[in-house]
């Protein structure tokens, strides 16, 4: 009889486990490149507004897209715009809405070696197989001051479907016409060579612990894990560093001519200053949200994101949006409907 | 003693050696693992790290209070799918399986046993989440329960087998319907190795990692009730571990702590009590 | 006092309880059978396009959209026989010494602490196998190359990570496999046999070899497929340390791909509905083979089951 009392109130413990707070959660996933600045975000927004929760799993922009096509989270993130079909295959229209701008950057990990500079021919060469060794002359030319040891590049990449991947190979396919023909842009490509890691923290992870590694990453993982990384070479000539003014540089073209769904692609931009592999990154939200509460929760959030978020975005080493699109978005956020059929 | 044989006792002596040194190194390398992360884990094992919830990419402090909540409820759920399929399909299997459709349901168990979990979690992905509509703990406790079937049915099975005709005949001859003889003779009998074989199915799933990635997701937050993504310790670990902050790895280890003291504390203690015996008397 | 008139024909509680338990059994079937379904629908596309070709085209492109399981198969079973070829002689000497030369009592304690490994989950063995694995593996690599590089075996940079990295750390997980099972068949054959050769004259080494082993053979390449079917599925701690690169290369150092892998990594992202079904087929290759090495497993452990008068009381 004891034991059935016991068993009882284990029970009950657990049920009330179960139980929900008042508290809203909303679950979104995706990309990896604007990782550090959405957990900020979130983590913020929560405490302003402690009964609605967001919780965001970087999981790749790949799976961002896949995830809210297939409707199992509440809103996406990505760095790679969806395609046409993927939109027209969408059972409810979905909106793009930007929310900063962040730098690929090709960092590395060379003895001795604190600063260097890419030719967009050499980066290309590298992830084609072409350039093999860090002192390969494309490489030494362009850096005639740092001791390029005789040993070989290790291409670190994503294995997982990235928009940061889809920005760079991007950028690869506008600057080298053979990686336009052998490899293309997406977020996950058929890469000649190189290593596999998962998520923007999978290859700097691999870069941080390979030596003789070059890989590409979103900034602030470059930063925040003191990881050198190059400056590059733009359409201009100028050898650029990514910074926030090197980003804003490079959207500055683009603000002016942002499409009515913000899907644009900045990389290898016109302007002196203008950094060449920068994007803005967008969040997807389906226009039409079942859950009153949630839907209410996301459109609060996008709405205080485009207002104090911005605000966060230079710390952490990414660009806010130019004001002329924070305009155009917040006429866009009339077009989400929280709740209703 | 001829030349030969000396020469044979000689390889005697060398193969037995090399096993000895195999046995040496199977065992070191038991023993520089447990080691290996008791010493790296219990640095990181504070109390926020037992309480807290996971802080914001690349800040420090934080905790896993929520994934060690989050794999109880896992366990919970797969516990309520795998124990009453596992155990009730091994008691028929024990108590009046004995054909063709025995044979079946072992080989099925078998089949169960052998598919690899990511493909556990590709198929609750394809069955629940789609359908559904978004992640869930339920998902993942369901992923986990199918795991659980295979070894609780082929505990329940062998132990209940272990219990002596005997008994069963006496319970019948004394006038009691043939369920009754086994719910209140058989099983009881069996029952100390049955619960062991039970705790070691669920220390099993405890562990993986796989099934989750498709099915309960990840949270940063607590997860509430059943129908959302929810943190869990294995799942957590294999984020901190490929990701590059320093923080995060020291987190993984203790979490990894935390995992291996729980299987590993269960599993002992599961066999610790099936030495008492597993069969006890009516 | 009379006993209660024995009732004929069905109680009705038997009934109950019999369909109920009989129903559980059969839900199992209806898992496993469901699982395959599943499998098999959810690949239609890719098995129409691609067709038998998926097995041995190595290409694995999302963008074109061309897919080939090759390297994934490869890894997968290359990382798994170079498992084997490193857990099985470390494995059956241990039991071999656990079984024939230990005294009983202290055999089965230190028994009872190898099969403690079979319990570790794979993730944790993932974490060693980051943190300590590849960067011993990368000294190793950096140590060795300049000796061997020329060999295909030993080609390439000194990574750290790949299938060589990734078959060490599957050895460890499947070496306490083979030691229990392979101890308890040893433990199973008859002690005569044993007493046989003894007395013709032979060393107990000789014994064990020649007599022992053989008549064991068929339980412990049992328990070699079955560390075989568990080294197969292992997801977690290969993706951590085998590089993730779908390309079938000669060289050990290079980084590999193995099927379990790849859906880890690959299976929630992947956007175009042709390349979800390429993924799912690879869970079905997967499937597929795991199912026919249990098949073996199952047969040549039930033989052993067989033998009379074991020496295990």
């Amino acid at each position: 009889m004891r034991r059935r009392r016991w068993w009882l109130a284990g029970l009950l413990t657990v049920a009330g486990l179960g139980i929900a707070h008042a508290a809203t959660l909303v679950n979104g996933a995706g990309a990896t490149f604007p990782y550090p600045l959405y957990s900020k975000w979130f983590d913020e927004f929560h405490k302003r507004n402690p009964d609605l929760q967001i919780n965001y799993q970087s999981i790749g922009s790949g799976g961002g897209i896949r995830q809210t096509l297939d409707g199992t989270v509440d809103f996406g993130a990505t760095d790679g715009p969806m395609t046409d079909e993927q939109m027209k295959s969408a059972s409810v229209p979905i909106l793009h809405l930007p929310t900063a701008l962040g730098a690929v950057v090709p960092t590395f990990n060379l003895a001795g070696v604190e600063h260097l500079r890419f030719t967009p021919e050499a980066i290309a060469g590298v992830f084609l197989g072409k350039i093999t060794q860090w002192n390969d002359p494309a490489l030494v030319k362009e850096n005639p001051g740092a001791s390029l040891p005789a040993a070989a590049i290790v291409p670190i990449h994503r294995s997982d479907g990235s928009g940061t991947t889809y920005i760079f190979t991007d950028y690869l396919a506008k600057v080298s016409p053979e990686w336009q023909k052998n490899v293309g842009r997406g977020t996950s490509v058929a890469w000649p060579v190189g290593l596999g890691g998962k998520g923007n923290e999978g290859v700097a992870g691999l870069v941080k612990q390979t030596p003789n590694a070059l890989g590409y990453v979103e900034l602030i993982y470059a930063v925040q894990n003191k990881l050198p990384y190059g400056d590059v070479r733009n359409r201009s000539g100028k050898f650029v560093q990514a910074t926030l003014e090197s980003v804003t540089a490079a959207a500055a073209a683009a603000a002016a001519s942002m499409p009515e769904d913000f899907r644009i692609s900045i990389t290898d931009p016109a302007g002196a200053d203008a950094y060449p592999i920068a994007s803005f990154t967008w969040l997807l939200v389906p226009t039409r949200i079942r859950d009153a509460e949630k839907g209410a929760a996301i459109k609060k959030f996008l709405a205080w994101m485009l207002a104090d978020g911005q605000q966060f975005t230079a710390p952490l080493n990414y660009a806010p949006l130019p004001a002329s699109v924070v305009t155009l978005e917040r006429q866009a956020l009339d077009k989400i409907q929280a709740g209703g059929a | 003693m001829t030349a030969t044989y000396r020469r044979r006792r000689r390889v005697e002596r060398l193969m037995f050696g090399a096993t000895a040194a195999a046995t040496v190194t199977t065992l070191g390398v038991l023993v520089f693992l447990l080691g290996y992360i008791a010493w790296q884990g219990a640095s990181s094992l504070t109390w926020s790290f037992l309480t807290a919830l996971p802080a914001p990419v690349g800040e420090p402090g934080g905790g896993m209070a929520n994934a060690i909540v989050g794999s109880a409820k896992l366990l919970l759920a797969a516990a309520l799918v795998g124990i009453p399929v596992g155990f009730l399909g091994g008691v028929y299997l024990a108590e009046y399986g004995r054909g063709a459709l025995a044979d079946w349901v072992r080989y099925a168990a078998d089949v169960l046993n052998g598919v690899p979990s990511i493909v556990i979690g590709i198929t609750v992905y394809a069955l629940v989440v789609i359908p559904v509509g978004h992640f869930s703990t339920l998902a993942g406790g369901l992923a986990l329960g199918l795991m659980m079937i295979p070894v609780a049915l082929r505990a329940t099975e062998e132990f209940l087998r272990l219990v002596p005709d005997s008994l069963r005949e006496a319970a019948l001859a004394l006038g009691a319907p043939r369920w009754v003889a086994i719910v209140r003779v058989v099983i009881p009998a069996a029952s100390r190795g049955i619960a062991t074989g039970l705790l070691l199915s669920l220390a099993r799933v405890a562990g993986e990692t796989a099934p989750l990635l498709f099915t309960a997701l990840n949270n940063r937050f607590w997860s509430p009730g059943w129908s959302q993504p929810t943190a869990s310790l294995p799942v957590m670990i294999f984020t901190y571990a490929i990701a590059p902050y320093e923080e995060w790895h020291q987190q993984a280890w203790a979490a990894g702590l935390v995992l291996l003291t729980l299987v590993l504390g269960t599993n002992v203690a599961a066999r610790l009590l099936l030495r008492g015996g597993a069969i006890g008397s009516a | 006092m009379a006993p209660a008139p024995l009732r004929r024909g069905r109680h009705r509680g038997d009934v109950v309880f019999r369909s109920l338990s009989l129903g559980f059994a059969l839900s199992v079937i209806a898992i496993a059978g469901t699982i395959a379904v599943v499998l098999f629908r959810q690949s239609a596309l890719a098995r129409a396009a691609f067709g038998w070709r998926f097995l041995w085209t190595s290409s694995w492109d999302p963008v074109a959209l061309r897919f080939g399981a090759l390297p994934f198969i490869y890894g997968t079973l290359a990382t798994t026989a170079i498992a084997i070829m490193i857990a099985l002689p470390l494995g059956l000497g241990a039991a071999i010494c656990l079984a024939e030369l230990m005294p009983r009592r202290l055999a089965d304690a230190l028994t009872f602490l190898i099969e403690l490994l079979v319990a570790v989950p794979s993730v944790v063995y993932g974490l060693v196998g980051v943190f300590i694995l590849v960067p011993a593996m990368r000294s190793f690599e950096t140590i060795v190359q300049p000796v061997l590089g020329s060999v295909p075996f030993f080609a390439g940079p000194a990574y750290g990570v790949g299938l060589l990295t990734a078959s060490i750390l599957l050895a460890v997980m499947i070496v306490p496999f083979i030691v229990a099972v392979s101890r308890e068949v040893l433990l199973a054959v008859p002690q005569s046999q044993r007493d046989a050769a003894l007395a013709l004259g032979a060393t107990r080494w000789e014994t064990v070899r020649g007599v022992v082993i053989p008549y064991a053979r068929s339980g412990i390449l049992g328990s070699v497929f079955l560390a075989l079917a568990r080294a197969l599925g292992e997801t977690m701690a290969v993706t951590m340390v085998i590089g993730n690169r779908p390309e079938v290369s000669a060289s050990l150092f290079a980084p590999a791909y193995t099927m379990a892998a790849v859906l880890a990594n690959e299976f929630t992202e992947a956007t175009d509905k042709i390349y979800l079904a390429a993924l799912v087929e690879i869970g079905l290759v997967l499937f597929v083979i795991t199912l026919g090495v249990n098949a073996i497993a199952r047969v040549l452990i039930a033989r052993v089951r067989r033998a009379p008068g074991a020496a295990r009381p």
